[in-house]
């Protein structure tokens, strides 16, 4: 599958079928600084990803007051 | 997994409320808790003209469209900051924003109508970014607010920035500030009231209330806060809510409810002694016939050549990593 990435903005192939909070924790990301987002859509963790998904892993975490 | 309301498939599970929603139910869910937070901290009245600080970002945009959303009055202020592509790029996001829904939006420019930005800024004081950033922010959403008539400023700090932000200051047992600390300024000494209304939605349910309500932000960081101290905070307090799920939400709100009262005094006291501006007219801590502080960094800073974004900004841990990966390949 297709994983875009932010700060700074990239792309990753990931290979196999994963579930959504397998794929943050593969990645080292936290699920409470992310969302997860397909065609326009949040999914939750425990969500079955295909082998051919595009998807987003959405950092939240801003800064600066 | 499903919906705790309706039992209907689930798009997003919030560990803290122990309960998984379906969109319809989650954005019920935060005007609910928008609407506590405005209720029982006395925040805005349905007749008050409200102002909304705006970045472009999702917090700004979020609170915007739910008091829109839920019949107040509201305007945007957007300050242009002038740090390169990352501002163009966030004020087309508000811009966009406030056409589409048929908002009223005011811009002001520092470069344009102040002559400086951010980047000089911060070189010409030699203080982190953040610092000449809050600032000139602060004085033009006051200015903003006491010229247009406004009742109230409206800031779009969420649970985790509030979180952050005590964390630090109990770090430091910083007293006044902790004092201080609380979701509404009350108008006072010619400054106007100022509230916090997202102060019980985190900021991953604000992304996710922009996801579903269609609203595109800009989702980069800025390039001059990133590696600042608040998101080092952020990120440990994420560790431990991820533990033990709604951790933030009981140290900021406890705080609300049992320390911020026994500070109370403290706040009360200081910030008495406030005299205008001799140049700008805005109120200010310093003796009388002083010049306000952000009338010393327009001056100095104006009088500096013009610097980039780049010349000024630290390399980002995340940027840092993703060199270090694409170097091992």
């Amino acid at each position: 599958m297709k994983v875009l990435l932010r700060n700074p903005r990239r792309e990753i192939e990931i290979e196999g079928r994963r579930r959504v909070h397998a794929l943050l924790a593969e990645l080292g990301l936290p699920r409470e600084s992310h969302l997860v987002i397909r065609n326009g859509t949040l999914i939750p963790g425990d969500e079955e990803l295909d082998k051919d998904d595009v998807i987003e892993i959405r950092p939240v975490i801003s800064g600066g007051f | 997994m499903k919906c705790r309301t309706c039992r209907g498939p689930a798009i997003i599970e919030l560990p803290r409320h122990n309960a998984n929603f379906c969109a319809e139910h989650f954005l019920q869910m935060c005007r609910r808790q928008v609407e506590k937070a405005i209720h029982d901290h006395d925040m805005i009245k349905k007749t008050d003209r409200v102002l909304v600080a705006v970045s472009g970002g999702k917090d700004s945009l979020a609170v915007w469209d739910m008091l829109v959303e839920l019949g107040y009055q509201a305007d945007g202020l957007y300050v242009a900051l002038g740090i390169g592509e990352y501002s163009e790029e966030s004020r087309e996001y508000t811009e966009r924003f406030a056409a589409e829904r048929n908002l009223k939006l005011t811009v002001v420019s520092l470069r344009d109508d102040y002559g400086y930005d951010i980047p000089t800024a911060t070189k010409v004081t030699g203080r982190v970014p953040c610092s000449a950033c809050g600032m000139s922010k602060r004085h033009l959403f006051d200015k903003a607010a006491v010229d247009g008539g406004y009742d109230v400023v409206v800031t779009g700090h969420n649970l985790d920035d509030e979180a952050a932000v005590l964390f630090g200051n109990a770090l430091r047992w910083d007293v006044e500030y902790l004092a201080r600390q609380l979701p509404v300024l009350p108008s006072r000494h010619g400054f106007p009231k100022k509230v916090k209304p997202l102060i019980r939605l985190t900021e991953r349910e604000m992304a996710a209330w922009c996801v579903i309500r269609g609203i595109d932000y800009i989702v980069e960081e800025c390039p001059m806060a990133e590696g600042n101290r608040h998101i080092g905070y952020k990120e440990v307090l994420n560790v431990l809510e991820e533990k033990s799920p709604g951790t933030k939400a009981s140290y900021y709100l406890g705080f609300l409810d049992r320390m911020a009262p026994v500070l109370a005094s403290i706040a009360a006291t200081g910030a008495d002694s406030v005299t205008p501006c001799v140049q700008c007219g805005a109120p200010t801590g310093g003796e009388e016939g002083s010049v306000c502080a952000f009338c010393r960094l327009v001056e100095r800073s104006a009088a500096h050549e013009p610097v980039s974004v780049e010349l000024v900004r630290k390399k980002s841990r995340s940027q840092k990593r993703v060199q270090a990966e694409a170097s091992k390949k």
